[in-house]
């Protein structure tokens, strides 16, 4: 396996699963189970075992491997050198179970579903675009910018709902944006996380074919899961093209259009999506948005930024469930954090959050206390 | 599904029991040299309640048990010898309060040492405790009942001292309480004046009992923190330079270091001297006294103070000092295991030249640290070796290195710390008969069944 010379070099010393002041562990599944094994350094020391048949394959060592959210905290925290690769080594060990033909249920039915109908939710590849519908959004033709929604903004009703938002308020602030519709396709940002390369392959040379058909050259998303796709891994495929997140799109509107914003009284805090956060360094463009809302009082969860802690949707889990609900579920975790600093809103900037999220505040039975919103959506509250 | 499993099951909820092969696999063994010994079960309990309950069922089917923390030691003091069910305490990791004044704070055993410190600097800047520079996730529990030190040794002795009230449950399933505790609802003394019973718990490595509540002593904690290095290429000279410095009672934590590598360290002897204060005329007034202490040396061209620039000054005065872990990977494997017994300062030159001798004779990558523990009434020194966890020869290398500091140690009136199951047999050996039959009767008292991390502490 690729990395055999790194695995054996973890001491399992534990950095990893902490925030960096170590007031929290940091790390979902550890966090879940409660057991090493589940954390960084037990499946740094599991798949060293693996690859000297001292364990074999089994559908529990798949489980912990799949529970990992790929939320990078362990990257950001570990005190090795080799900590830029604790993610790859993850993957390259599912890539393994994948060849293997080892791999949980849920994970084998995703990448059937993406495989046989092009998104994981089964549903016809015509009813992609039907969430712009009303919008006035048109398809993509020689506009300056694609809107690339993804599986969830194209098909999740919390998902949908988001896009509708983002995609009216781009417009309506005069940018030139054009949709793919039914034309777009799964960027496969999860299905690499969770090991099936091949599979990836398809759906990025696809992607890219078809953006270079149509000549696109700048794309914004709504997904923070795409965006990491089209920066870090389409490259690497020949697809060269300018990537930005719907929030440092808006950012940057909003200070060139200065808008005028009706006073919004409300106390919020916000919650950083990993792909766009620790993976990708966009911290401060979410931010600067709420900030400058009239009324606004902006306040930070303890574990925030580089600390942030993961929704639990990452790594595929937002479709396989690996790490499944209950009270230390991560997402009903997170709520309780957010909640702690007194918000009335756990403002989000990726469709997954905001469902893991959304489903979180209901299983806590907090509805009539916090509600999570878009970053676009608060927006729209005071337009 | 067997028995054992479904009331475990029952006790601590499907998502914190195992007895898995992964599970097993994993808490056979920590990141030292010990050989593995695999659990039959591995149980994350959240309450002293579980804890119970876990235990009363081993009790009664004369199950091993095997508490565990992090798991950091590297002597495998968590490796369950015997099978049996290993308890991880991490998920009991709740602050439960602070008394700012009377400056204790009570805590669940399998509280994170990084935790405790978040939580203080967080909410009472000015309260500290000793954390250790092992990795924080090193639980408080674990932490005493292997009389660990930390940056308050010097001043206040080892962290099993700072202890201030105790909740245990005995390998009966009994869950008691120790010190003020026993009797009143403030946790400010493990003992005095009551009989201290702690001493039936710490030190014993959880072969008597499981710490599910800790009082911790508080100490103040100044607004400045600073170091200065005393730097000699004698060693010799080293145990007078420490018992000077502590004769001032101006500083914080001392540490004597040496290293062969990077050849810029190599043939001195660094004292690192951390003082503290609230303000810069503090902090001056300190290092003046400190710097008064040690003129002879640096009058005669023993020694002197080395400029610690702030790149450098960094990573020292962390907390726990992050730098360490990189001994770890030094030779590109993930290991390394020290031997650290507690002995007298006046043995650092005898410590020095055998750790040169080992690494030398044995061609391993090697570094000395000394951690002072009180007014020089004794040292923890760490002779450290790095290992290569894919080599087999070097790994055994380390181990035969072990064995022989072990003996050295005796030889030179030391004691070994948290001592691997041979060290154990070793200072049993070295131990007063009636010394060894007094902690038989305590053993067998308190374990009838011999259920607690067997193995370990055992005086038959």
């Amino acid at each position: 396996m690729k990395y055999e010379d790194v695995v054996h070099r973890c001491f399992r010393c534990g950095y990893c699963k902490f925030t960096s002041d170590y007031a929290e562990f940091n790390c979902p599944s550890y966090r879940k189970f409660g057991l090493d094994t589940y954390a960084p350094g037990g499946r740094m020391w599991l798949i060293n075992a693996w690859i000297n048949n001292e364990i074999k394959t089994s559908p529990h060592y798949a489980e912990i491997l799949y529970s990992c959210v790929t939320c990078g905290n362990c990257q950001e925290h570990c005190v090795f050198d080799f900590r830029d690769d604790l993610l790859n080594i993850f993957e390259t060990a599912k890539q393994e179970l994948v060849s293997e033909g080892f791999i949980p249920s849920a994970v084998r039915d995703f990448f059937k579903a993406i495989n046989i109908n092009g998104n994981p939710y089964k549903e016809p590849q015509n009813e992609r675009g039907k969430w712009a519908e009303g919008t006035g959004i048109q398809p993509f033709s020689d506009q300056e910018y694609l809107f690339y929604v993804g599986d969830v903004g194209s098909y999740d009703e919390r998902g949908k709902k988001m896009s509708r938002i983002v995609g009216s308020l781009l417009a309506e602030l005069g940018l030139s944006i054009g949709i793919l519709g039914s034309e777009e396709t799964c960027d496969g940002n999860d299905v690499k996380a969770m090991g099936e390369v091949w599979l990836f392959q398809q759906l990025a040379e696809a992607n890219i074919q078809k953006f270079k058909e149509i000549g696109v050259k700048n794309i914004i998303t709504l997904d923070p899961h795409a965006f990491n796709a089209f920066n870090k891994e389409y490259p690497k495929l020949g697809g060269d093209f300018n990537v930005w997140h719907y929030t440092q799109i808006l950012a940057s509107l909003l200070k060139e259009k200065k808008p005028n914003f009706a006073k919004y009284d409300v106390r919020l805090t916000y919650h950083d999506p990993c792909y766009l956060g620790r993976h990708s360094g966009v911290y401060e463009a979410p931010r600067e948005i709420l900030k400058a809302i009239p009324g606004v009082e902006f306040v930070e969860m303890d574990r925030n930024k580089e600390n942030s802690f993961c929704c639990g949707g990452g790594g595929g889990n937002f479709f396989t469930d690996i790490l499944g609900i209950g009270e230390d579920s991560p997402a009903r975790i997170r709520v309780r954090e957010a909640l702690d600093t007194g918000s009335e809103i756990i403002a989000v900037a990726c469709p997954m959050c905001a469902k893991m999220l959304d489903d979180a505040v209901k299983s806590e039975e907090l509805d009539e206390t916090i509600k999570v919103m878009d970053v676009a959506e608060v927006i729209k509250q005071t337009m | 599904m067997n028995d054992i499993f479904e009331a475990l099951l029952q006790i601590v909820g499907k998502d914190h029991v195992s007895s898995q092969e992964e599970e097993r696999y994993f808490y056979a063994r920590d990141s030292g040299l010990m050989p593995p010994h695999e659990p039959d079960y591995v149980v994350a309990p959240k309450t002293t309640e579980e804890v119970q309950r876990i235990v009363k069922l081993a009790n009664d089917k004369g199950i091993p048990i095997v508490p565990a923390g992090a798991g950091l030691a590297l002597t495998g003091l968590v490796v369950p010898l015997k099978g049996g069910i290993v308890i991880d305490m991490k998920r009991m990791n709740k602050i439960l309060e602070v008394n700012e004044k009377a400056r204790y704070a009570i805590v669940e055993g399998g509280t994170s040492h990084g935790a405790v410190k978040a939580y203080l600097d967080k909410h009472y800047p000015t309260l500290r405790h000793s954390i250790p520079d092992a990795p924080p996730a090193v639980t408080i529990g674990s932490n005493i009942v292997i009389h660990g030190q930390g940056r308050l040794a010097q001043q206040y002795g080892f962290n099993s001292d700072m202890v201030s009230g105790l909740e245990v449950v005995t390998p009966t399933g009994d869950i008691c309480k120790i010190g003020s505790c026993s009797m009143s609802k403030y946790w400010f003394s493990k003992g005095p004046s009551l009989p201290d019973l702690s001493g039936l718990f710490i030190g014993w490595l959880g072969s008597t009992g499981i710490l599910t509540k800790v009082g911790l002593k508080l100490y103040p904690k100044k607004k400045i923190r600073d170091i200065e290095i005393f730097v000699t290429d004698k060693e010799d000279l080293v145990p007078d330079i420490l018992y000077k410095l502590t004769h001032t009672e101006m500083v914080e934590d001392i540490n004597a270091w040496f290293q062969p590598l990077p050849l810029m360290f190599k043939g001195n002897h660094h004292v690192n001297i951390y003082i503290t204060g609230d303000t810069e005329e503090e902090i001056e007034f300190k290092k003046k006294i400190v710097w008064d202490s040690l003129k002879g040396y640096f009058d005669a061209k023993d020694g002197g103070f080395m400029w610690v620039f702030p790149a450098m000054k960094t990573p020292f005065l962390e907390m726990p000092q992050k730098s360490f872990m990189s001994f770890a990977d030094l030779k590109k494997g993930g290991g390394f295991e020290y031997s650290g017994p507690i002995i007298l300062v006046e043995k650092y030159p005898k410590c020095v030249q055998k750790l040169m001798e080992i690494g030398s004779k044995s061609d391993l990558a090697y570094s000395g640290f000394a951690r002072i523990i009180g007014r020089s009434h004794c040292m923890m020194y760490s002779f450290a070796l790095a290992f290569n966890r894919a080599d087999s020869d070097m790994m055994n290398r380390v181990r035969k290195a072990i064995n022989e500091l072990a003996e050295f140690v005796y030889e030179e009136g030391g004691i070994p710390w948290k001592p691997s199951v041979e060290e154990q047999k070793m200072a049993l050996e070295h131990m007063d008969p009636n010394t060894i039959k007094l902690m038989k009767m305590i053993k067998d008292n308190l374990d009838p069944n011999g259920i607690m991390n067997p193995g370990n502490w055992e005086v038959n």
